[in-house]
This record gives C-alpha cells, structure tokens and sequence, in this order.
C-alpha cells in the first residue's frame, strides 16, 4: 500500500485543511492509498459535530483579541485548542484497503501514541469512554476523526510543549473539566518537535506495515 | 424504493447518532450523493445514497439513535 508522508511544519489549520481536503480527493480518485500529513498549527479553537459553545469558557471577543481563530468542522468530538507546541498528525487512509472498522482505527490511533510516548519511558493510557490518551488523569493527546467513503482525514494531537498548555484553559477540552499535559511537563526537560516527528511516522509505518513512504516537504 | 440502511462499521459497534441530513424530504438526490452524516465515538462518517431519486421519507433525525441494520430512509428511485 502506497503511504505518503507530508510535513507541512508550522501551519494555519484551514490551510492544513484545505490541503487535507486535496489529498482526500486523490485517494478517492486512487492516485495513491494513503497520507500522513504532519504539521503545527498557528493557534485555533476548533469545534467537532458535538461541539458544544458553551464549552468555550470565554467570549468569542477574547479569543479575537488574542488572535484563536474558531472554526466549527466535521470531525467527531467535542471543543478542542490546537498550537505550535503539538504535534499533529492527519493521516488519510483508505479503509477501504485496510479495514473498515472506525473504533478499530481509533484505538489504534491510541496505541501508536501510546507506543510515541514509551519510546520517551512515558505510561500511556486509555480510559474507557474517553478516547484520547492519557498519563495518569491528564489527557496527553486528543484524537477527533472524519470518514467520508472509508476515507479518514483529521486525526491526532499529541501536546509536546510545556508553554502552549495555557491556552487549553479558554475551552472544556472535549466538553470535559480535565487537566492537559504535555511530552514536556512530565520529561521535565525540553523537547524539540521537528526532532521527533519522525518517531511518530515510524509508529504509523510500524502499525500499518506500510512500504517504506515517500516524503515531501513542503 | 431504496432503503438506506445502517451498516456494519466495525466489530462491537452496535449503533451511531445522526448528525446532519445533506437533504430534506421531498428532495432529489443523486447516487453516490452524501446523504447523511452519522457519528460513533470520535468519529464522523457518511452515508452515500445508494440510488438516484427522491427522499421520500426520513424515519431518524438529527440527534436520534440508529442501530446497526435499522431503515434511516427511504428513497423513490428515478424510472430511467
């Protein structure tokens, strides 16, 4: 199976989206089976099906004036904060070529993380009913995911900066009263990302004993 | 008349929620036209319908459980 990967770096979310969208249609027209797309965003609240306003602690004026776009998009889940200090990966897969079980590709979307952060001597865990992964009661990566035709885009945010936690204060991340961590805050030392991105694309080849993808930059 | 069922979306899910019609009662789709998103979990997924014709009747609205084999609609097929 043909597995592409995309580092688009620091980047706006619908920027990221929009090209999301572009690749979803080349898989859909079977140019290719499947994409990894990894980037950072620029600050953004972003609000799922379920999402909920009232989960947003703060007037939509405050967020204006400290420059968090919100958008309200298909993916599944509740509100969430995206910034530069996540990693974040959308992979766009072609279930129709793997399997088409959608809780199956969301476990495994924990347990690659959970795999990214054992590397780093880190215990990752599930919660029952929270999908997400966790280190001990904080939430350490969120996942939310859209399938259109067996074809999945969004994905995973896994927070690795210390200083880009605060802004999860603004929201009810996924509509809970839950603290978040990071890679950072538990290492207690500092992390680059760019210098890991590449452990999680191993994770994902490791899970989906993909052929070895090609990679572009962009 | 095309019924549109919910089908199996993976081992041990047993239901989904609607989330959004892409169409009204009474309006023409196309096939293959997204006819209706679903959510599970953390996940949204489409429908696809599975014929050209009319809408004729939606039996789940937004926000209403739909077990796995269960008619969400029904879709008077075009005489073409």
């Amino acid at each position: 199976m043909d597995f592409r990967v995309f580092n688009l770096g620091l980047v706006d979310f619908k920027k990221a989206l929009q090209f999301q969208k572009e690749i979803f249609q080349e898989i859909k027209n079977n140019s290719f089976n499947g994409a990894l797309i990894l980037c950072r965003h620029y600050p953004v609240i972003t609000a799922g099906r379920g999402g909920k306003t009232e989960n947003i602690k703060v007037p939509l004026s405050e967020l204006k004036n400290r420059g968090i776009h919100l958008y309200e998009i298909e993916r599944g889940g509740d509100v969430t904060y995206h910034g530069p200090g996540q990693l974040i990966a959308y992979p766009v897969f072609n279930l129709n070529y793997l399997k088409k079980d959608i809780h199956l590709f969301l476990r495994q979307l924990e347990w690659l993380a959970i795999d990214f952060l054992s590397d780093f001597g880190i215990k990752g865990l599930r919660h029952k009913g929270l999908t997400g992964v966790w280190i001990d009661k904080k939430k350490v990566a969120s996942i939310g995911i859209a399938i259109r035709d067996w074809i999945t885009f969004h994905g995973i945010s896994i927070n690795i900066k210390q200083d880009d936690l605060d802004n999860f204060s603004l929201i009810k991340p996924c509509g809970m009263d839950i603290e978040m961590t990071s890679l950072e805050s538990v290492l207690n030392r500092g992390v680059e990302i760019d210098k890991i991105k590449n452990n999680l694309i191993d994770k994902f080849r490791e899970s989906y004993e993909f052929r070895k993808p090609v990679t572009h930059n962009s | 008349m095309a019924k549109v069922v919910l089908p199996e979306l993976g081992e041990g899910i047993e239901k989904a929620t609607v989330s959004y019609w892409y169409f009204k009662e009474g309006e023409k789709v196309n096939e293959k036209d997204d006819l209706v998103e679903l959510t599970t979990d953390k996940a949204t997924f489409n429908l696809p319908s599975p014929c050209s014709g009319m809408l004729s009747e939606i039996y789940f609205h937004e926000g209403d459980t739909v077990n796995i084999g269960e008619v969400l609609a029904v879709i008077e097929e075009s005489q073409n």
